[in-house]
């Protein structure tokens, strides 16, 4: 593995760090300041992937920022398992951009340039996530992620808004600084460092298994971006920000950086086969199965688009941290590609979710009969979107989902195939039927809705964009798959 | 020998200068910020080459007059002495541009009176961290006590019945640290401070220094404000004028702090203080992190932004005198570390509060509405004071509470590991509700307290209060990214090896 020290992740990450400065300025021309919003998106995106080739062939960039504590400094270093993640959230941020502006303007929101703002602010937080060279630094941006996305939650000002963003931070902060960072420090006690690596750093620290388990605990709990319940609340209560932030924030970089601080704590410090020693994957796995199936489970009850989405996401979160517990070669796998198959496909949802509040004003599943007639487009996107989230094939999902199968399998705990395979019924029994009430449900009043049509250009292409990439992932999964393979077995 | 001279202008210069402002700035206002302005630079710039030349030289002593200890007055410039003269420095300079603006609108015709007892004020907080004689630490602590009576007495409404609470407690604190000190030089027949360490080695087990050291601790107890002492803190430091609270909150307790740190390491040994009765040991942490919850929970009942602080300021006490008495490098460092961003985030806090009440008249949570939008600058530099506060990272609050909970882990004392991690939860909760007014109501939209009438002249605060705002809000950023050189190069050196 080669180590050069390179400017690069810094400058991914900075680009949209720096960029808020000309938003914020261009506040008084809004046509100024999507463009800056979209050149940087762009030219994030080219940094992350100019990185890719290098990854691929099994290189690393690294860059140390400051050193702050003794063998702790703040640090990047952009393998693998970052590299897929930065890549899916970098491409993902820019039809994100588009949609918004869309979006925003269809609506004609308010705060618009602090909306940008705090948009560029959280992505930049997010590819520092995703490029951390040891915990510290990610525990870094993990926070400037949380507090970064509050202006968004609480974006519409009104009580519930307030009350919302009351309920997001006291989730997030409260976990993080209350488990994630005292876990930290304990690690960091026992193994004097808090670097990744392949295998763990906590080999050989001589912990007991009690307490081992009990800092697994405290990690799994203590970065609830993650959703596992009970700490899953702040997910639905969120979902009262614009629809942009739902689909990118909630559907994408938030939660994932949950996963992605989880999968990492997993992989690189504490590492599989110690977990595997004293037999902590059964922490995991159990976790997951419940949140993954309640919470499959209360999407069913829910009315609500976009509340239905989340309770989805939160099933969908468990399946990643579902795959890193079973330790086996194909369910880490699974775990690690399944952040990018379900990206895809849960921002193509949220995407669908608000183009068609934006040309029906509609929110609720109960009153949406018969509107796939007329948002034909939307529907087919929503349909390829929800396919892929089920796992079917010839869609991304169908990869990571049977990646997850075969290491249930092998490593032989038929009991969370049962779990893979009802969710998997439930997924269907929740989202299907929208597509069908969509299509084919007679609509109440007819007349009334005889002026809905497709959402304006600027949403209906970034969905088109991605519900395509859902599909694409089936047939080109290898970037992907490689990557995840990289992660696990340099 | 020009150099070694140096700490002693650095406190020269505001003690001298106090006449002249006092002389002069009765003549014409204008002499003030000069004189005022000009003193402190110097110090400043002073206090920089002093601990330039400690980090190459290393520590030195300077005995005044050429009298030798333990006769005569010894000082001791060390790391530790060297890093708290030149925090004080720099956040007296910092704090008294902003204090000139606030004080030309609070005590016209008065300033002079004003920046007379601030300047000595100053100069006996460098006489304090300086000073190696026990005796001459009581009379130093004194002077800034009295100073402060005096300069909390010209705030407004209560203050003057504010600071004659202080004045009481004060006092008493004072007494307990004299009779401390008596007894010592009754065992030893010596005040000056490593004289004493010598001299007591023998004495360990005799009941009179435990009731010396007992004494010592609950006088500078009472000074900081360690939590069951605070009595007179929050009155006193809320009804201040607004200029002397931006400089006496950020560097009184923490000064204190630093006293007990040097009177443990210096006078009493950690021997004695930390290894001679580890029940005392624990028990003080253990106090420590009550103290720590009560004045978090006493902050959550404060309607108004300037007194929320003062409670914050009393839990951050906790934070440093559990971390010294953790007995370990990781707990000292993390609480010399705390001294330095405490001071400065309280500093950054404190003159975000003076620049609202100077456009508001106030700091109830009534008038912060929407307040994110009149003064976006000085909100701005207020959350990176808060996020501080809440630790944060990269701001500074949150490297020193890093070392402090670590600290804590290795000492094994999960009671004040959990205050810590309460008490940043319950700062999340203090400061969230001050940005969720500020940013996400709209100005008297929600009870309608009618502020409508000034509502369209307030703006930006004036330049004057601005700058040093905005400069410590970088600084807190800086000092959080730089803390591994200041806990390398510094902090670990002015801890005994022993650790």
């Amino acid at each position: 593995m080669a180590y050069a020290s390179s400017i690069w992740p810094l400058a991914a990450i900075g680009i949209s760090l720096l960029g808020t400065i000309p938003i914020m300025l261009s506040g008084r021309s809004p046509n100024l300041r999507e463009s800056w919003t979209l050149l940087i998106a762009i030219g994030k995106f080219l940094l992350v992937a100019s990185m890719l080739p290098a990854v691929l062939d099994g290189a690393s960039y690294n860059f140390v920022i400051a050193e702050v504590f003794p063998g702790v400094p703040i640090a990047l270093r952009v393998d693998a398992m970052g590299m897929l993640f930065a890549l899916v959230a970098s491409f993902l941020w820019i039809w994100t951009s588009v949609y918004s502006i869309g979006y925003m303007r269809a609506l004609e929101e308010h705060g618009q340039t602090r909306y940008y703002a705090s948009f560029a602010l959280a992505i930049s937080a997010t590819i520092g996530v995703a490029f951390s060279a040891n915990l510290f630094t990610l525990y870094l941006f993990y926070e400037v992620l949380s507090l970064s996305t509050y202006p968004l939650v609480a974006h519409e000002q009104n009580a519930e808004a307030r009350y919302s963003g009351r309920k997001y931070l006291t989730y997030i902060l409260g976990t993080s600084i209350g488990l994630a960072l005292p876990a930290m420090l304990i690690t960091y006690s026992l193994a004097g460092t808090l670097d990744f690596q392949v295998g763990g750093v906590l080999t050989g620290s001589g912990a007991s298994p009690q307490l081992l388990a009990l800092l697994l605990i405290m990690f799994l709990f203590g970065f609830a971006k993650a959703g596992l319940m009970p700490f899953h609340g702040w997910l639905p209560a969120a979902m009262v920000a614009p629809t942009p932030v739902s689909s990118f924030l909630h559907g994408v970089a938030v939660v994932k950086v949950g996963v992605f601080s989880i999968l990492r704590v997993i992989f690189h410090i504490f590492g599989p086969n110690l977990l595997l020693e004293i037999n902590l994957g059964a922490i995991i796995t159990t976790i997951a199965s419940v949140t993954l199936l309640v919470a499959s489970l209360v999407a069913l009850t829910q009315d609500s688009l976009k509340r239905r989405l989340a309770y989805s996401t939160i099933g969908q979160l468990s399946y990643m941290i579902l795959g890193a517990g079973m330790l086996s070669a194909a369910g880490m796998t699974g775990g690690i590609l399944h952040i990018a198959m379900h990206a895809f496909g849960k921002i193509t949802l949220f995407f669908c979710a608000g183009a068609i509040y934006v040309a029906a004003g509609k929110k609720y599943i109960s009153q949406m009969d018969g509107l796939g007639r007329r948002m034909p487009l939307t529907y087919m996107a929503f349909l390829l979107g929800s396919l892929s989230i089920i796992g079917m094939p010839p869609l991304g999902g169908f990869i990571s989902k049977w990646n997850l199968v075969i290491g249930a399998v092998n490593s032989d705990q038929l009991i969370l195939l049962l779990v893979l395979l009802v969710s998997s019924l439930l997924n269907a029994a929740y989202f299907l039927p929208i597509v069908y009430r969509g299509f084919f449900a007679k609509a109440a009043e007819e007349t009334t809705e005889s002026g809905i049509k497709e959402a304006p250009l600027f949403c209906l292409i970034p969905l088109g964009v991605t519900a395509c990439g859902s599909l694409a992932l089936f047939f080109y999964p290898d970037i992907f798959l490689r990557l995840a393979q990289l992660a696990l077995f340099p | 020998m020009t150099t070694s001279n140096l700490h002693l202008y650095v406190l020269a210069a505001p003690l001298l200068t106090a006449f002249f402002v006092n002389l002069l700035g009765r003549k014409s206002r204008s002499w003030i910020a000069p004189l005022a302005l000009g003193s402190l630079a110097f110090s400043t710039v002073g206090s920089v080459l002093v601990l330039l030349r400690v980090l190459t030289h290393g520590a030195y002593s300077y005995t005044v007059g050429n009298w030798n200890p333990p006769f005569g007055i010894e000082l001791l410039v060390d790391h530790l002495s060297a890093l708290m003269l030149l925090l004080i420095s720099a956040v007296a300079l910092i704090a008294t541009v902003s204090a000139l603006k606030s004080a030309e609108r609070e005590h016209p015709g008065r300033e002079h009176l004003f920046f007379t007892l601030y300047l000595i004020l100053i100069a006996g907080l460098y006489g304090l961290v300086l000073t190696a004689d026990a005796f001459n630490l009581y009379v130093l602590l004194e002077i800034t006590s009295i100073t402060s009576y005096g300069l909390i007495a010209m705030g407004k409404e209560r203050a003057p019945l504010a600071s004659f609470n202080y004045i009481i407690m004060g006092s008493i604190g004072a007494c307990f640290y004299l009779l401390g000190v008596g007894y010592l030089y009754i065992l030893t027949g010596s005040l000056n401070m490593a004289d004493i360490a010598i001299l007591l080695q023998g004495l360990y087990g005799t009941a009179a220094l435990a009731t010396a050291f007992a004494f010592v601790l609950v006088g500078l107890g009472v000074k900081m404000a360690f939590f069951p002492l605070h009595g007179w803190l929050p009155n006193a430091y809320s009804l201040a004028p607004t200029g002397a609270g931006t400089m006496i909150a950020p560097l009184m307790t923490k000064v204190t702090v630093y006293l007990m740190i040097r009177v443990i390491l210096t006078v009493f040994t950690p021997d004695y203080a930390f290894f001679h009765s580890p029940l005392v040991q624990s028990g003080i942490v253990w106090v420590a992190a009550g103290s720590i919850l009560c004045a978090s929970a006493l902050a959550l009942g404060q309607r108004d932004l300037r007194r929320m602080l003062t409670y914050i300021l009393i839990a951050e006490v906790g934070y440093m005198v559990g971390g010294v008495w953790l007995a370990n490098a990781n707990g000292l460092t993390g609480a010399i570390l705390h001294i330095v961003n405490d001071s400065l985030m309280t500093l950054c806090l404190f003159l975000a509060v003076a620049a609202i009440s100077y456009r508001m008249g106030g700091t109830g949570f009534d008038r912060l509405q929407g307040i994110y939008r009149k003064m976006p600058v000085t909100m701005a530099a207020f959350t990176v004071g808060a996020f501080s506060m809440i630790g944060v990272p990269p701001t500074a609050g949150f490297f020193s509470k890093w070392y402090l909970i670590l600290g804590g882990i290795d000492a094994g004392h999960w009671g004040f590991v959990a205050a810590l991690v309460i008490s940043s939860l319950v700062n999340a909760v203090l400061f969230f509700r001050i940005i969720e007014i500020g940013f996400f109501f709209a100005p008297g939209d929600a009870h309608g307290h009618g502020h409508e009438a000034h509502h369209e002249e307030i703006k930006e605060a004036p330049l004057q209060m601005l700058q040093p705002l905005i400069f410590t809000a970088i600084a807190l950023i800086v000092v959080g990214l730089s803390s591994g050189p200041l806990v390398d190069k510094v902090i670990r050196l002015a801890i005994p090896g022993s650790f």
